[in-house]
């Protein structure tokens, strides 16, 4: 971080302070979900169709249901028959949506390998999975489809019925005339066709259910591996069981990672609620990882064409993007959103481009339900926008950098808006691309690149920009777009009477550092030390409303809430003391915790001191009620939108197609930082999850429909010796949408981090003439690229 | 499924229990001893959340019946703390944010500390090579390497 970028307050906010959440986590007495045992558990696991599309004609559970330690099994028609509402619902609606009933388990079709078709119950884990083999399910196997383009392309069965052309929705955004004009115009026009394959989040622990209904209370407890537990109970309670959502208590204990799949209400949880409501008992479901390969929300999956009009001196005139994005066998919550206004409303990236247009069919397959994953929508736009400017550049013969910098949007024109709907907040995009190519030495590398090529060693350089929208909101604008929930976030910040603060928020951390994070707002706000702070999140009897952590809006919209909050607090506490001060409240000053009369800081009281006085209740202003503490609901007044420029250096093995990362830079502004090991952790995380989208990820399916990569040894997570070090540096430009300054972090390297690393790789290519390769790269694209075995 | 009872050596006390031949050692651990520190993430030994150690060599638990650990010596993540206060490893994992979900953590911990005990001078990708069997999806690893080579550091330093 440069010296100018440095934080300059030091109440916790800014400073690298270490996580107060590690402790339990680094000696084992961490609580997750699988951690927690009730007496009386049984155990749930559930039969999943083996085939991609097939009728269902009986199912015949006699068998299991006579194994020893079988408590009950049950089918789709059971759960239909108990009467509950029974359905998984969307919750982004778009014009002309089409929507299925999404069922907890299958009753007349399986639609995708995984589809659950029976549940069963068992006293051991062992004994339910032991079980799951003797349930004879009859079926009418149907011809099946898994690309997004061929579902709507090819006369094939549908996946729904209500769906003839497998067409969920057909969705259009900016000004096709203006982009038509555009073309006609510019001196020449580039495309590219990429393929964004499905990504599987792998995140470390597996989903895990465990729910636990009161008979006599008629209240459920669901302990889950979530996100959001909010919106869990929502659904649950509107969509799924019926059950009034007062009478449901979700807890998000440790969750161990997310990365977008913790966030969605699936029908697996559901059934483990159902299960315990029907026998009266604790009942806990675990996915197995291959059972989470076929059963957790994949993400990406586009096919993609796009084009660019550009003149010769570089000014970009516009695009034109058309993509289908496959949306699996069902429309998970926020299928729609992400391959829609998430993604076509970032393809401007980091550009003034004057005419966008973007469409996208969102197609039914039978694979598993897609959904965001870490980036979502917003990577898959910016991987567009950044190979269209790789594939413009070779076109003008220009440096790629320089094509970029000549289209950057300048800092004083910000606010702004672009022409694919949104406004940026704020940015200095030259700025951070500046310091990144000066960081990796971008001429110098360019030098090397030209004397290596001569030696038939090829290095590649890969530059890419990114802008992100971050924090979803305001609510208003959530519901004009089609979300069905807001993009509030609520905290309560509380002063205990010897003044300790104890901070509830409706955010839900999945290893993001929120206790440690969170604290430093309120210490920032408050004047007190953050060990006196305590954050608590994940338990819906205990915060009263929230939203959760998803789209990277913990920090500005959760955080927000947290620093309003605390503002209102001290305000009270500000009456107090003027009170107790015997002057009036203007002329009371705060400073380092202590308030004092302007001018007169010997005498001064401590808010802690106030905190016990308002408890007290003895010498309170006239009128005031007792207590300090206050609940704020926050709104923002727009999204972030944080950016930033990352760099890679590859070079690549002509014998073996190998690729050798040999650097990468990354440099981000993610507007204030909170705690900047934090952010850098993030950043980390980021870039391996993009690195691995680039290089080594992807779900493949088989003829037969059958996932191909369902096991960690046939899905390429990252290992340590496949990323190198990183190198990470900052620039700070503060929202000015949120009361703290800050824009988010979470997702944005992962965004940056695919079309940095193809862009790399092409780029060493280019004496090949390959403009671009589609991910994930592997050594046999390479080597096939360079013309290998020819 | 005819039971069979073992004993179980785990951080310096024995445990006797009875299981069923196919128990896996991690879920011995985990739900008949209540020793929660080595997680589940795969089952196929890909992925290491569950490493253990036994008999001084780290294994991943999941890939091992209780059984064949009849009277072993076993140490989980619950033992590396000594009297209360984190070991050197915990306590650079905490200072170099080592973690983030902490999932994997315990497992990682079991490996690095393992191979702590011989290691001599390593490179950054000699660290890197030891712990490429225990996944992390948080971190992109740079800062666990960056913990592991604290760690060894702060041995030697005070081996000086």
């Amino acid at each position: 971080m440069s010296e100018s970028d440095q934080p300059t307050d030091n109440r916790g906010f800014g400073d690298p302070i270490e996580r107060d959440e590690d402790v339990p986590l680094l000696t084992g007495e961490a609580t997750y979900t699988d951690d927690i045992q009730l007496r009386g558990t049984a155990h749930l696991a559930i039969r999943r169709s083996d085939h991609a599309h097939a009728r269902i004609l009986e199912v015949d559970t006699s068998a299991a249901e006579a194994m020893d330690d079988v408590v009950a099994v049950y089918t789709g028609a059971d759960v239909e028959d108990s009467g509950v509402p029974n359905t998984i619902p969307t919750a982004w609606m778009l014009p002309g949506l089409v929507t299925p009933q999404y069922r907890m388990l299958a009753v007349d079709k399986v639609r995708h390998e995984g589809d659950g078709i029976a549940a069963v119950v068992a006293e051991t884990p062992q004994a339910a999975r032991d079980a799951l083999e003797a349930i004879d399910v009859e079926y009418e196997v149907l011809e099946h489809v898994t690309d997004p383009v061929e579902s709507v392309e090819r006369d094939v069965p549908p996946v729904h019925e209500e769906a003839e052309d497998n067409v969920a929705f057909d969705f259009e955004l900016g000004d096709a005339d203006a982009v038509d004009e555009a073309f006609a115009d510019a001196d020449q026009v580039a495309s590219v066709d990429l393929r964004q394959p499905r990504l599987i989040p792998n995140a470390m622990e597996p989903r895990t259910a465990l729910a636990d209904w009161d008979v006599a209370t008629e209240k459920l407890r669901l302990w889950m591996t979530s996100q959001n537990p909010h919106l869990h109970r929502m659904l649950l309670s509107a969509g799924t069981l019926g059950i009034p959502e007062n009478k449901i208590q979700v807890i998000a204990p440790e969750v161990g990672g997310g990365f977008g799949s913790k966030i969605y209400h699936y029908p697996d949880e559901a059934v483990t609620a159902w299960c315990s409501m029907q026998l009266g008992r604790p009942v806990k479901w675990k996915a197995s990882r291959m059972e989470g390969y076929v059963t957790d929300c994949h993400g990406r999956d586009h096919t993609t064409s796009a084009e660019i009009a550009v003149d010769d001196d570089g000014t970009v005139r516009g695009i034109r993007v058309e993509t289908h994005a496959g949306l699996g066998a069902q429309l998970s919550q926020f299928a729609t959103a992400t391959p829609s206004y998430l993604y076509a409303t970032i393809l401007s990236g980091e550009y003034a481009i004057p005419a966008i247009y973007c469409r996208v069919i969102g197609a039914f397959t039978n694979t598993t339900p897609v959904d965001a994953y870490r980036g979502a929508g917003r990577s898959e736009g910016i991987y567009v926008i950044e190979r269209l400017m790789d594939v413009a550049a070779r076109e003008l013969e220009m440096d790629p950098a320089e094509l970029r910098r000549t289209n950057l949007v300048p800092p004083d024109e910000f606010p702004y808006e672009t022409a694919a709907a949104v406004v940026y907040d704020s940015g200095e995009y030259e700025r951070a691309m500046d310091k990144a190519l000066e960081h990796v030495g971008y001429d110098d590398h360019r030098e090397r690149q030209a004397e290596l090529r001569e030696e038939g060693r090829y290095l590649g350089i890969g530059v890419a920009n990114f802008v992100e929208s971050a924090g979803l909101s305001p609510s208003g604008l959530a519901g004009d777009l089609g979300a069905q929930a807001g993009g509030w976030e609520s905290s309560i910040v509380r002063f205990d009477s010897t003044g300790t603060v104890t901070v509830l928020v409706g955010t839900a951390d999945q290893g993001q550092g929120h206790r440690t994070t969170f604290a430093q707002i309120a210490a920032e706000e408050l004047g007190v030390d953050v060990d006196d702070i305590d954050v608590v999140e994940g338990d819906t009897d205990q915060i009263p409303q929230g939203l959760g952590t998803y789209g990277s809006r913990s920090a500005s919209v959760g955080g927000g809430a947290i620093a309003r909050g605390a503002r209102e607090v001290r305000e009270k506490a500000r009456e107090i003391a003027a009170h107790q001060l015997e002057a009036s409240v203007d002329d009371i000053e705060f400073d380092d915790g202590e308030f004092h009369v302007a001018g007169a800081p010997d005498r001064s009281y401590h808010i802690q001191e106030i905190a016990a006085e308002a408890y007290l209740g003895h010498d309170l202003p006239e009128e005031m009620d007792p207590g300090l503490e206050a609940t704020n609901f926050y709104d923002p007044e727009n999204f972030t939108f944080p950016f930033g420029t990352h760099v890679a250096v590859v070079e690549v093995d002509p014998e073996t197609g190998g690729i050798d990362l040999e650097r990468y830079v990354a440099v981000d502004d993610c507007g204030e930082i909170i705690n900047p090991m934090i952010v850098e952790g993030q950043v980390h995380g980021g870039i391996a999850q993009g690195i691995g989208a680039a290089l080594y990820e992807g779900a493949a399916y088989d003829d037969d429909g059958h996932l191909l990569t369902r096991r960690m040894d046939e899905y390429a997570v990252p290992h340590s010796t496949y990323v190198p070090d990183f190198e990470t540096d900052y620039t700070v430009t503060p929202s000015p949408h949120n009361p703290i300054g800050v824009k988010g972090v979470g997702e944005s390297a992962t965004i940056a981090a695919a079309p940095t690393v193809v862009s790399a790789v092409v780029d060493a290519l280019e004496p090949f003439d390959v403009d671009h390769l589609d991910m994930p790269i592997t050594p046999e694209t390479v080597w096939q690229a360079m013309g290998g075995g020819e | 499924m005819t039971e069979r009872e073992i004993t179980l050596s785990v951080n310096g006390t024995e445990h006797d229990l009875t299981v069923e031949p196919r128990t896996l050692l991690v879920t011995a651990l985990r739900e008949d001893l209540g020793y929660t520190g080595a997680n589940v993430g795969c089952e196929t030994a890909r992925c290491g959340a569950c490493t253990v150690r036994v008999d001084g060599e780290a294994i991943k638990s999941c890939m091992r019946f209780a059984i064949q650990s009849d009277g072993a010596e076993i140490e989980t993540v619950e033992g590396l703390a000594e009297n209360g206060d984190l070991a050197p490893l915990q306590e650079q994992f905490q200072e170099n944010h080592g973690l983030q979900c902490g999932f994997c953590t315990p497992g990682m911990l079991m490996t690095a500390d393992t191979y702590l005990k011989d290691a001599d001078d390593p490179s950054r990708e000699e660290i890197r090579e030891a712990i490429e069997g225990n996944l992390c999806r948080c971190t992109g690893y740079h800062n666990i390497v960056d913990a592991i080579e604290a760690t060894l550091e702060q041995r030697e330093a005070s081996h000086e």
